[in-house]
């Protein structure tokens, strides 16, 4: 690729760029964690570009949530090392939304809709949210169909609405990267797949990427356009068809009889 | 005379001033710190802190004694809470880093710290003669003395007041957040860790400088009472928060009037007033 650009004398400077990769959303490189004895991640490495739906699946204790830690920069691994659009975590908060599992949640906590929405704003917990801020957080409920929760105690939600709260949450500020821990743990059926859904509608909306801890292989199959499987290491990565087959997954999961993925009757959107 | 008179009247006292400031300030304190104490499950902290207190004085008191500083010195030298205060701030970043580097729940943590500063404060005070004029008296630390809090120890309790309550207010966005989700508020750049170390760090000066004049027993009281009575009423952390601080302010006023009108302990005083309003609040709980 060429480059013409005037000098300040006028004459034409011409420069050879090389086309430039771009840089993944997500970088994980060669990571390793270990919690005391126990090797939790092993040489994982993957890269996610932008624009991409990537289910994390894997059986219990096969890491999956250690992996989240370390790409959010909440856990440093002891090998390798994982970047966010190109740097470390901790310096693109405002790009990252981030959806925890809903079992840390404490329901004792004194707060409502709005002011955990407000968070994903101003990145402390609001005193009193301000008009415009209260705007923004209605405009985010609102478009995850949950506006008419905005004054509701947290503690008086359901799992469903709950999820949609902190997904209002997660995409309040419109990040580039949304990322989320079992979301569907805690969710009836329909809400499952109203919040995938969503998420797509997100997508398809901002071109964002998104990466889903999930136990729901037909949900990985149907909505991921990657596929990373998990069981301490990486067992597969990949498009959905290729590495959600039954012979990877009997590999990865250990046992035969817990891996077929059934397949939905709907028609499977490729990206 | 009638009961409005007399309590006019006794606010006039500078003794009654000064516990009635000393008071209000404490209150305001550990309100602040009771509603992060609370959320955070956290409430035997005050027991444990306010008994690293009571070691921390053991040892000021035989450090004053055994060198001679009580011949020499003005008496904010020969006071024992200058090693009660860095004594108490020790066991607090000491809960922490237990809690941080362990898998030990809290209540574990501070168990093992109360149990070795209660040993260590009779230990020390053990060690005195009896006819040592410390000018602590034992009782006192034990069951509080608010009405005898002297010009030095209300000095001393409002520059720590100044500073944490300012520390308090500054950090509370971020505290909150934290308190709601630790690693949710990480992904948001807030420094959980950091702020853990900063909350046990003041909760170990507020709770040493307030349980020399509250009162050692009745300091995790002060702590935990009117921030968990504001949370029945709350609907929200900051509402929690500014409920804890009318409720502690208020009744600490009503308990150190009621104390003189009835000639009662002025920390039970206190305590109790505290208490009628907790039970008022859990029999008026909206379901």
């Amino acid at each position: 690729m060429s480059r013409a650009a005037r000098t300040d004398e006028g004459a034409v400077r011409v420069a050879t760029v090389a086309p430039q990769r771009r840089v993944p959303v997500v970088h994980v490189h060669n990571v390793g964690v270990r919690f005391g004895d126990a090797q939790i991640l092993d040489d994982v490495s993957f890269d996610l570009d932008e624009g991409q739906f990537l289910a994390i699946v894997g059986p219990n204790g096969a890491g999956k949530s250690t992996l989240v830690k370390v790409a959010l920069g909440l856990l440093r691994p002891q090998r390798g090392h994982a970047a966010l659009f190109g740097r470390d975590a901790g310096d693109v908060p405002e790009r990252i939304g981030y959806v925890p599992q809903l079992k840390t949640f404490d329901r004792t906590f004194p707060a409502t809709a709005v002011e955990l929405v407000v968070t994903g704003l101003r990145r402390s917990w609001p005193a009193r949210p301000s008009r415009r801020e209260r705007e923004q957080a209605h405009a985010a409920l609102a478009q995850v169909g949950a506006e008419a929760l905005v004054d509701r105690p947290l503690a008086r939600l359901s799992g469903g609405e709950l999820q949609r709260v902190y997904l209002a949450r997660a995409v309040a500020r419109e990040p580039a990267f949304v990322l989320l821990d079992e979301p569907a743990t805690g969710v009836d059926y329909l809400a499952e797949h109203d919040l995938y859904d969503l998420l797509e509608r997100y997508q398809a909306r901002t071109g964002a990427t998104v990466a889903m801890v999930t136990h729901d292989l037909a949900a990985a199959r149907y909505h991921a356009s990657r596929v990373l499987v998990l069981n301490r290491r990486v067992f597969g990565f990949g498009l959905p068809d290729d590495v959600l087959c039954d012979a990877c997954l009997q590999e990865a999961y250990g046992h035969v009889g817990h891996t077929h993925v059934p397949h939905t009757h709907r028609h499977v959107p490729r990206r | 005379m009638s009961g409005l008179e007399d309590l006019i009247q006794a606010f006039g006292f500078p003794f009654m001033q000064r516990a009635a400031a000393a008071g209000t300030m404490i209150a305001v304190m550990c309100a602040l710190l009771g509603v992060f104490v609370v959320q955070r499950r956290l409430s035997f902290l005050g027991d444990g802190l306010a008994h690293a207190a009571f070691g921390g004085m053991g040892i000021g008191a035989f450090v004053i004694v055994s060198s001679g500083a009580l011949a020499q010195g003005g008496a904010l030298l020969r006071n024992p809470l200058w090693i009660a205060v860095p004594f108490a701030l020790l066991t607090g970043l000491g809960i922490a880093w237990v809690r941080d580097r362990t898998e030990l729940s809290s209540d574990t943590a501070i168990g093992v710290f109360f149990a070795v500063s209660v040993a260590l404060g009779v230990l020390f005070f053990s060690r005195i003669s009896p006819d040592a004029n410390i000018g602590v008296n034992v009782m006192d630390l034990l069951f509080g003395s608010i009405l005898a809090v002297r010009t030095t120890e209300l000095a001393i309790i409002a520059a720590v007041a100044v500073v944490a309550t300012t520390l308090l207010l500054t950090l509370w966005g971020r505290l909150a957040y934290a308190t709601f989700d630790d690693e949710l508020a990480r992904t948001d750049g807030v420094r959980s860790r950091a702020l853990e170390y900063l909350l046990f760090g003041l909760a170990a000066v507020v709770i040493a400088v307030s349980a020399t004049v509250v009162g050692i027993i009745l300091m995790a009281a002060y702590l935990v009472i009117p921030a968990a009575a504001a949370r029945i009423w709350a609907r929200s952390m900051a509402s929690m928060t500014l409920l804890a601080v009318v409720i502690g302010v208020s009744t600490t006023l009503a308990g150190v009037a009621l104390s003189y009108l009835f000639d009662l302990p002025t920390g039970s005083a206190i305590i109790l007033t505290q208490a009628l309003v907790f039970v008022a609040a859990a029999f008026t709980q909206r379901r």
